[in-house]
C-alpha cells in the first residue's frame, strides 16, 4: 500500500441497545481502502458487514452507538456533526444500497433526485444540474435518457432504478463508493449489467470500492481484496486471489467449499458448515466459530483470537497455525 | 425411477388485469404460464429456473392446483386431477406437498413446531391418536435435524434455517410422493443453503421421493435436479437432462443465463467471456411476438418476430424452443 489509506476505520465497535439488553454488532474492528481500489466486504446476515460501514457514515439506527475512529482524510468521521457528515455524504462519500426501491423517493422524479445532489453540493443552476445529470445517466448507459428524467422511481424497472443510484452515487465524483448488496435485488442477468457498469466506473474513473455482499462470486469479480466478517469481527482479510485460492480461516474455507459452483463437477453431498450462525446476544467467550469449527481446539473456546498479520497484507483471526494448505 | 407420476400437458395460467381507466378499464390476459408441459417420474428432480416474472412460482401453484389452470391438464398416476372434486383434490394433497420461499412466514407463529408439523398428520389420518401422531412428529423432527425436544418451542425461537427444516419436516411427515419446493434455499445464509440442500436430497434418496425445485439459482438446481426447465414468460426455452443442458447449453436464453452466474474464483470469473443481454425481461402483459425472448436475444431474426418457435427434440429426451438451435455454435460451459 504506497499511499495513504482513503478511510481508515480503527478499533471500530458498534452497539445496539435492544429490549433484551445491549448486543455489539460489530466488535474491534479495524481496516482501511486506499484510493482507486475495491474491498469486497463479505459475510452472512448479522455479520456486522454493514453496520462497519453505516457506523463510520453516521448512519446507524437510533438505539446504535459507535465507538473507535473512521479517518476520512484525516477527520474522524465518528467525530463529526450532522452539517460536517451531510457535506461529505453524496459529495466525496457515496452510497448505492440493495433496493434501489425503498432508497430512492417515490415521489420526485428522477431528474429532480439527481439535480438535488448537484444543486445542494455544487451550489449549481438547476438548468446545469439537469444537464449533468441527463450526461450522467447516458455515461451509466440508461436508454433514453431525457424522458427517463421526468419519471418516477416506480416507473422504472430494477435493474434502471439501480443505474440511476450509481449515476446519482457519480455526480460529484466521489472518491469513495460504498455499495451495500448492489446487486442482491436483481435478476441474474441484469446482475451481470450492474456489476459490468460497476467494474468499468472503477477502472476508469479510480473510485475507491467497498463492496458488501454475501456472494462470493460477486466479490471474485471485483474486488482487489476481501475482508471475510464473522459474528462482528473481520475472520480473514488479504489479497482476493490469495484468499479464494489459498483460504487460511476454517470460516472462509467453509463458506468457499459449501457454495455450489457452475465450474466444478458435481458431487454428491455439498460440503457443508454444521450449526447455525451465533446469536450475538449470546456469543461463546472463545473464538465465535469454535462452536461450528471443524479444526477446533480447547484453546480456541477460552481466547478470542486476534486479527494477526501473516505477512504480505494477509490477516486472520485463529490460532492454528498447522492446518495444510489447500491444494 | 420407474413409471411417470406427473403429467403435465399445455398447462396455462391467464390472470385477467384490469388495464387503462377504472371505470372504462379492459382485462386483458397476463399469461403467467403459457403452455407448458412435462412429466415427472417417481424418485426424479425437476429444476425450474428463470428470472423473477418468468412464472416458476405460478407454475408450482398451479400444479397443485393452488391456483386454478385456465387451460391443459395436470394427471397424477394417470388420472386428470384439474376437473376433480374437492374430495378427490383432499386425497391428492396427501400424495404432493410444498416448502415455500421464506421459511418464518409460511409457519404460523401461534403454532409450536410440534403442532405445525403435526397438522397434516391430523387432517388425514386423525384416528391415530395423540400419542402415536407425537411420537411420529419427534421421528420426523430427528429426521430433519431438528432436536425433538424442541417440539414445544414456536416458530420464532428457530433460526431461518431451522424454520426451513420445520417447513420441510411438515412437508414430509405424510410420506407424499412430491414436493413442489418454492426457492427453498434462497432467503438462507451461504452455509445453511448447502445443508438445506443436502437434507432433501437424502429424503428423496430415503423415500423415493419426487421434488420439483423452483429457484433463480442456476448453481443450486444444477446440485439437485436430474433434469432442467427453463423459463422465460411462461413458456419453456429448454427442458433437458442436467448434464446435457450445463455442457452444452442450446437456447440462447440458457446460454446467457449461465454465463451470468459468477464464479467464486477471482480468475476464471474475470477470464470468462461475458454474454451480457441488454435490458430486462418485457412485462408479461404485453409479451413480444414470436418468440417472447427475440428482444433480447443476440441471434434474433425476422423469423423470430414472425413464428413463434415450438419445442423441439435435440437428441434423447432434451428439447429447445429456439428456431435458430441448429445453426448456432454449441458453447460448453
Amino acid at each position: 500500500m504506497g499511499s495513504a489509506p482513503l478511510l481508515h476505520i480503527d478499533n471500530l465497535t458498534v452497539k445496539f441497545t435492544t429490549a433484551d439488553g445491549a448486543v455489539d454488532a460489530v466488535s474491534d474492528l479495524s481496516l482501511h481502502i486506499s484510493p482507486g481500489e475495491c474491498l469486497g466486504v463479505v459475510g452472512e446476515s448479522g455479520s456486522g458487514k454493514s453496520q462497519t460501514f453505516m457506523a463510520a457514515l453516521g448512519l446507524l439506527a437510533a438505539n446504535g452507538s459507535a465507538r473507535g475512529r473512521a479517518l476520512f482524510h484525516g477527520d474522524d468521521l465518528l467525530t463529526l456533526g450532522d452539517n460536517e457528515l451531510n457535506a461529505i455524504r453524496g459529495d466525496k462519500v457515496a452510497m448505492i444500497f440493495q433496493d434501489p426501491m425503498t432508497s430512492l423517493t417515490p415521489h420526485m422524479t428522477v431528474g429532480r433526485q439527481l439535480s438535488e445532489v448537484l444543486i445542494h453540493h455544487r451550489g449549481v443552476s438547476a438548468a446545469r444540474a439537469r444537464e449533468e445529470s441527463l450526461v450522467m445517466l447516458k455515461r451509466v448507459r440508461v436508454p433514453d435518457p431525457e424522458r427517463r428524467l421526468a419519471m418516477y422511481p416506480h416507473e422504472l424497472s430494477g435493474g434502471l432504478r439501480q443505474r440511476v443510484m450509481i449515476a446519482m452515487a457519480l455526480l460529484c465524483g466521489p472518491e469513495l463508493i460504498i455499495a451495500d448488496e448492489p446487486t442482491t435485488a436483481l435478476d441474474v442477468t441484469v446482475q451481470a449489467q450492474i456489476l459490468d457498469l460497476l467494474r468499468e466506473v472503477k477502472d476508469t474513473l479510480h473510485t475507491a470500492v467497498v463492496l458488501i455482499t454475501h456472494d462470493l462470486g460477486v466479490i471474485a469479480g471485483l474486488a482487489d481484496r476481501v475482508a471475510v466478517m464473522y459474528a462482528g469481527r473481520i475472520v480473514e482479510m488479504g489479497d482476493v486471489r490469495q484468499v479464494f485460492a489459498d483460504p487460511r480461516h476454517p470460516y472462509t474455507r467453509g463458506l468457499l467449499a459449501c457454495t455450489p459452483r457452475m465450474d466444478a463437477a458435481v458431487t454428491g453431498a455439498l460440503f457443508t458448515i454444521p450449526g447455525q450462525p451465533p446469536n450475538l446476544e449470546h456469543l461463546p467467550a472463545g473464538c465465535a466459530f469454535a462452536p461450528r469449527c471443524a479444526s477446533v481446539l480447547d484453546a480456541c473456546r477460552n481466547d478470542r483470537p486476534a486479527l494477526r498479520g501473516l505477512g504480505g497484507g494477509r490477516f486472520k483471526a485463529c490460532i492454528r497455525d498447522d492446518l495444510a494448505h489447500a491444494s | 425411477m420407474t413409471g411417470v407420476i406427473l403429467a403435465v400437458d399445455d398447462l396455462k395460467v391467464h390472470f385477467p388485469v384490469r388495464t387503462g381507466g377504472v371505470l372504462i378499464g379492459q382485462y386483458r390476459p397476463l399469461k403467467a404460464v403459457d403452455g407448458v408441459s412435462f412429466d415427472l417420474k417417481a424418485g426424479e428432480t425437476l429444476g425450474i429456473v428463470g428470472e423473477s416474472g418468468c412464472g416458476k412460482s405460478t407454475l408450482g401453484r398451479a400444479i397443485l392446483q393452488l391456483v386454478a389452470p385456465t387451460g391443459g391438464t395436470v394427471s397424477w398416476l394417470g388420472k386428470s386431477f384439474c376437473d376433480a372434486g374437492a374430495a378427490d383434490l383432499h386425497a391428492l394433497r396427501r400424495e404432493m406437498q410444498v416448502v415455500f420461499q421464506d421459511p418464518l412466514a409460511s409457519l404460523d407463529p401461534r403454532m409450536t413446531a410440534g403442532d405445525i408439523i403435526a397438522e397434516p398428520l391430523w387432517n388425514f389420518h386423525g384416528n391415530l391418536g395423540r400419542t402415536e401422531i407425537d411420537r411420529r412428529v419427534r421421528e420426523m423432527m430427528d429426521k430433519v435435524g431438528l432436536l425433538p425436544a424442541m417440539i414445544n418451542r414456536y416458530p420464532h425461537e428457530f433460526s431461518g434455517g431451522q424454520c426451513q427444516r420445520i417447513g420441510v419436516a411438515r412437508a414430509m411427515i405424510l410420506k407424499p410422493k412430491l414436493v413442489v419446493c418454492d426457492e427453498p434455499v434462497s432467503a438462507l445464509d451461504v452455509s445453511i443453503r448447502a445443508q438445506v440442500v443436502n437434507l432433501l436430497m437424502a429424503l428423496q434418496r430415503e423415500f423415493g421421493l419426487a421434488l420439483i425445485f423452483i429457484s433463480h439459482d442456476l448453481a443450486v438446481v444444477r446440485h439437485i435436479s436430474h433434469r432442467v426447465m427453463v423459463l422465460y414468460l411462461g413458456r419453456v426455452m429448454e427442458l433437458a437432462d442436467r448434464d446435457a443442458l450445463y455442457a452444452m447449453p442450446r437456447h440462447p436464453y440458457t446460454q446467457a443465463l449461465m454465463a451470468a452466474i459468477p464464479i467464486p474464483d477471482p480468475d476464471r470469473e474475470r477470464a470468462k467471456p461475458r454474454v451480457i443481454l441488454s435490458g430486462d425481461p418485457p412485462s408479461p402483459l404485453d409479451p413480444p411476438s414470436g418468440c417472447v425472448f427475440r428482444t433480447r436475444c443476440p441471434h434474433a431474426t425476422a423469423l423470430c418476430a414472425d413464428q413463434t418457435p415450438m419445442l423441439e427434440n435435440t437428441g434423447a429426451d432434451n428439447k429447445v424452443a429456439c428456431h435458430h438451435w441448429r445453426e448456432m455454435s454449441p458453447t460448453s460451459a
